[in-house]
């Protein structure tokens, strides 16, 4: 095909697909100055360029477009919702002649006169947009500016008219003046060179500048396949850098060295890079939503308002375009099916603008996308009785549902619960569809649905391809990568003394994590390594515990590893099918040195060390008595300190939340008040010592640094300057003499000793009494 | 039978071994591997072959062969399957041999378990017999695998 006609078809679908963005976005904001230049210049390029290729009648519907903008632009003008669809449909119709030209290098015979009729009428009626009408639309705008406004600035944009002049010139001036090419080339050559990034619009483009179109600057396209060969250019890299390394490492020339170390860092750096040039923001595919959404309650006679957070949650390029459609299609259904029209609505007491929301974030290894709305949810009992009634399933079965089966009905083939068969869905075909998708890129759907409160659906997809951090730990002479997403803590326990912290219930380890029993899982065993401690020994008999604290399905547990290495981003590679049965991987990466490590899935491991249904028990076990720990529970660990000479004070350490140290000089007064700048906050300090009765005992001297306890509720801390923190112990206590109001909870024997317990919260109210919000939380188990 | 008449040979157990010359992707040295734990004992390891990891199958053990003498490291042979690269671990690298499509015959019946699952027929070379690789089978897990911690 025709160079020109290539570039050309290229910018003109990126183009249109800004175009759409950017009418909906000037609908609901129609004093936007920006986005209306923008529109404009869009058409305006369109027409210039149609008319040099010599597509008449594309130029021809472009040219009335321009001037109904032109007005718009000129004040005259402002747009309603008429003629945001004569527009919108001013876009289709170009992007039905762009497709004609891109299948046959013509126009095919289209008739646009009614569409040409409608704009000129529009652009005749000047004015028309200062009625009443339009007022209210105002109105209504700026109630939901907020997050149309924050919708519109996630939109990335995908070129701009600079560009596209730039582009033009340099191509035009090796051919000369082409007119339209005369001779169509071979159809099947065009119907693979050009789609294929049309479809990819800018897609390094950044979502964060919004109006201006300066990204377009800032980034160029590039052919994927392109990218693909890149990314195996650097493995090669790799290989060779590793075998340079080997030679360094016999090697006693220091230069050589030098330079196989920085030849190291860069090929691990450029492999970063490349691999990243494959990931894009789910924003990319979500910027067509917003149209979706309008026409679809306009034909529907529906009120939405569509929100979406986490557009800039990165998936690899061909995962986006495996849901593409997909998504599409949820939303449609849950416009068309979800969101009650405004009487209904208004009848159920919500407001009369439905809500759809989307939602997108990485968890557990995988990427998450919610799609829910506060609609009327999916009436179980009908879904069943269409689905005997279109003998889907069987009465008995039916009977014999749980609600959550029930509503995976409707990812069956042929199901649709809508009465009558609309234009947009009705047939069912769709969610099953959708269903397949999804899992044929490995991923999973999952629906909720409270009758009359809305609907949300889940898809998670694996996150394959996806780039994510990860901790890099060594368990039998190996390194394994766990998802950071699944990552609660660390805790190392040290020097021999770990055999007494950790305790067996029956055979079964665990740890007392602040007060709480954390079941402990041996990566060893469960992969039935054999590291450095032969088979028999237990674990735990070494010197140092690793525990690495994670959560599956909600549920805490420790991981006990041999070494705790360091957190890496990582670039996570499919399994072979020989490898899918092995629940406990969730794939393979490439580490730096180029050797492969398996990345741990956790539920998988969880599951296969049966703790996810274990805790489920014990936390159900839990909630049924009230107050637990408390009453069961003796056996703290106590934070010992003293404040004045001599004295032993203990407070548990679950309410520490930081043992830190500040050198006297970091110490500025605000409002008559000592404070520390820590951590990007002002931490007022506050001397425990002032808050406890004078038992006469010589105070104990101002230490430098200051040390402090930080404790921390509900997102506020304060430093509680204590004379010197002395020691940690895990002590079964019995308060054994009980005083209050005193800054004194009680005093119990640690360590042979009498030791007062601290009250905590007391101190801090007297302090200040603002610390605490309304409803004190519990006092201090003790 | 088969339409390709270039076969990529091996030694496996001292068996004489061919592949499609056009499955197979490429021929590498002993490369390190990183163990699966808990996974198939047939899965020696996952490869990293220029940035793509790569399964990589003990074709020994797949066939139920002994184990490699341990100073004995084996070679790759790449095979191109349905399900991306895997590479097969085999003794000793052949030559890429052109046989005439008379030679070719069905295994016997007598043969039977693991070696009539995986081979699809024999050429009669002058002075031996070429063992022609069911790649696709010998990559899958044997049947019946479906609980590999089992086995451990």
């Amino acid at each position: 095909m025709d160079e020109i006609l290539k570039e050309f078809l290229i910018e003109s679908y990126e183009n249109l697909d800004r175009l759409d963005r950017d009418l909906v976005t000037l609908e609901k904001e129609p004093h936007d100055k920006d986005t209306l230049a923008s529109v404009f210049r869009t058409i305006h390029t369109l027409k210039g360029s149609s008319g040099f290729l010599g597509l008449t009648q594309l130029e021809a519907v472009a040219h009335v477009g321009e001037n109904l903008l032109s007005k718009m632009r000129d004040g005259q003008l402002v747009i309603n919702p008429e003629i945001a669809s004569a527009l919108l449909a001013t876009v289709d119709a170009v992007r039905g002649m762009l497709s004609d030209v891109e299948a046959t290098g013509q126009i095919a015979d289209r008739d646009n006169s009614d569409l040409i009729a409608t704009l000129v009428r529009l652009n005749d009626t000047p004015l028309a947009g200062k009625g009443p009408g339009t007022k209210s639309r105002t109105e209504e705008h700026s109630a939901v500016s907020p997050q149309s406004k924050a919708a519109a600035e996630d939109r990335a944009p995908a070129g701009s008219p600079e560009q596209v002049a730039e582009q033009r010139k340099t191509t035009e001036s090796p051919s000369g003046t082409a007119p339209l090419p005369t001779a169509a080339p071979a159809p099947t050559e065009r119907a693979k060179s050009v789609p294929e990034p049309a479809k990819n619009p800018a897609s390094a483009a950044e979502p964060s500048e919004a109006r201006n179109h300066s990204a377009s600057e800032s980034s160029i396209r590039v052919d994927v396949g392109l990218l693909d060969k890149l990314m195996n250019l650097v493995g090669e890299l790799v290989l060779a850098r590793n075998q340079v390394l080997q030679f360094t490492s016999q090697s006693t020339d220091s230069a050589f060295t030098a330079t196989s170390q920085r030849l190291n860092l860069i090929t691990t750096e450029l492999q970063g890079s490349v691999m990243k040039t494959r990931m894009q923001p789910i924003g990319n595919i979500w910027g067509k939503l917003p149209r979706v959404v309008r026409d679809l309650s306009a034909s529907c006679g529906k009120e939405v308002r569509l929100e979406m957070e986490g557009q800039e949650t990165e998936l690899d390029k061909t995962i986006i375009e495996a849901i593409k459609d997909p998504l599409t299609h949820i939303v449609r259904n849950s416009v068309d099916h979800g969101i009650e029209s405004p009487e209904i609505r208004e009848q159920r007491g919500k407001p009369t603008e439905g809500c759809l929301k989307m939602r997108a974030y990485h968890e557990g290894g995988q990427v998450n996308i919610e799609i829910s709305d506060d609609g009327g949810g999916v009436d179980v009992e009908r879904v069943k009785q269409k689905a005997v009634l279109r003998g889907l399933i069987t009465n008995e079965q039916a009977a014999r549902m749980s609600d959550h089966e029930a509503l995976h009905i409707i990812f069956m083939p042929g199901f649709s619960t809508a009465e009558t068969i609309t234009n947009v869905s009705g047939r069912g075909v769709g969610m099953d569809v959708v269903k397949t998708n999804i899992e044929k890129i490995g991923g999973t759907v999952d629906l909720q649905s409270q009758l009359g409160q809305g609907a949300t659906l889940k898809i998670k997809i694996p996150l394959t391809l996806a780039i994510i951090p990860a901790l890099i730990v060594t368990s039998g002479g190996d390194r394994f990568a766990i998802p950071q997403v699944s990552l609660l803590e660390l805790v190392r326990l040290e020097s021999g003394n770990s055999k007494n912290l950790i305790e067996c219930i029956h055979g079964t380890p665990v740890y007392r994590l602040r007060g709480q029993l954390l079941p402990l899982v041996c990566l060893n065993r469960e992969l039935k390594l054999t590291g450095e401690q032969g088979p028999g020994k237990s674990p735990f008999d070494g010197e140092i515990v690793s525990i690495v604290v994670l959560q599956a399905d909600g549920h805490p547990f420790g991981l006990v590893v041999d070494e705790i290495n360091d957190t890496e981003e990582i670039v996570v590679k499919p399994l072979g099918k020989q490898l899918k049965g092995v629940a406990c991987f969730a794939g393979a990466t490439i580490m730096g040195d180029g050797r492969v490590a398996l990345i741990l899935d956790v539920i998988g491991l969880a599951q296969g060390a049966s703790v996810v249904t274990e805790l489920r028990e014990r936390s159900s076990l839990l909630e049924n008595t009230s107050q637990p720990k408390k009453v069961r529970d003796n056996r703290q660990t106590l934070l010992l300190f003293s404040v004045s000479e001599g004295s032993r004070m203990a407070i548990p350490l679950s309410m520490v939340a930081r043992l830190e140290e500040f050198p006297l000089s970091s110490i500025e007064h605000s409002g008559g008040q000592q404070v520390v700048r820590y951590r990007g906050q002002i931490l007022p300090l506050v001397h425990v010592s002032d808050y406890l009765p004078n038992n006469g005992a010589p105070e104990a001297a101002i230490q430098d640094p200051l040390p402090v306890v930080v404790y921390t509720e509900q997102g506020r801390s304060i430093g509680l300057v204590v004379g010197r923190i002395n020691d940690i112990v895990s002590e079964t206590i019995t308060v054994k003499r009980h005083s209050f109001g005193n800054g004194i909870l009680g005093s119990v024997v640690i360590q042979g000793a009498v030791t007062d317990l601290l009250d905590v919260q007391a101190v801090i109210r007297a302090a200040d009494p603002s610390f605490y919000p309304a409803k004190l939380s519990p006092s201090i188990a003790a | 039978m088969t339409e390709s008449r270039q076969f990529a040979t091996f030694l496996l157990n001292n068996l004489f071994f061919g592949v499609e010359v056009l499955k197979v992707q490429e021929v590498i040295r002993y490369q390190q591997m990183t163990r699966v734990p808990i996974a198939p004992p047939m899965i020696r390891g996952l490869i990293n072959l220029r940035g793509q990891i790569i399964t990589a199958i003990d074709l020994r053990r797949r066939f139920e062969f002994p184990d490699r003498p341990g100073d004995r490291l084996p070679m790759n042979v790449v095979i191109r399957t349905d399900d991306g690269a895997v590479s097969l671990l085999v003794d000793e690298i052949g030559d890429v041999l052109e046989v005439e499509k008379d030679g070719y015959e069905a295994v016997p019946e007598t043969l039977t378990g693991v070696g009539r699952d995986l081979i699809r027929g024999v050429y009669k070379l002058p002075d031996r017999l070429l063992l022609i690789l069911d790649t696709e089978r010998a990559v899958s897990l044997p049947n019946g695998f479906n609980r590999p911690a089992s086995l451990n």
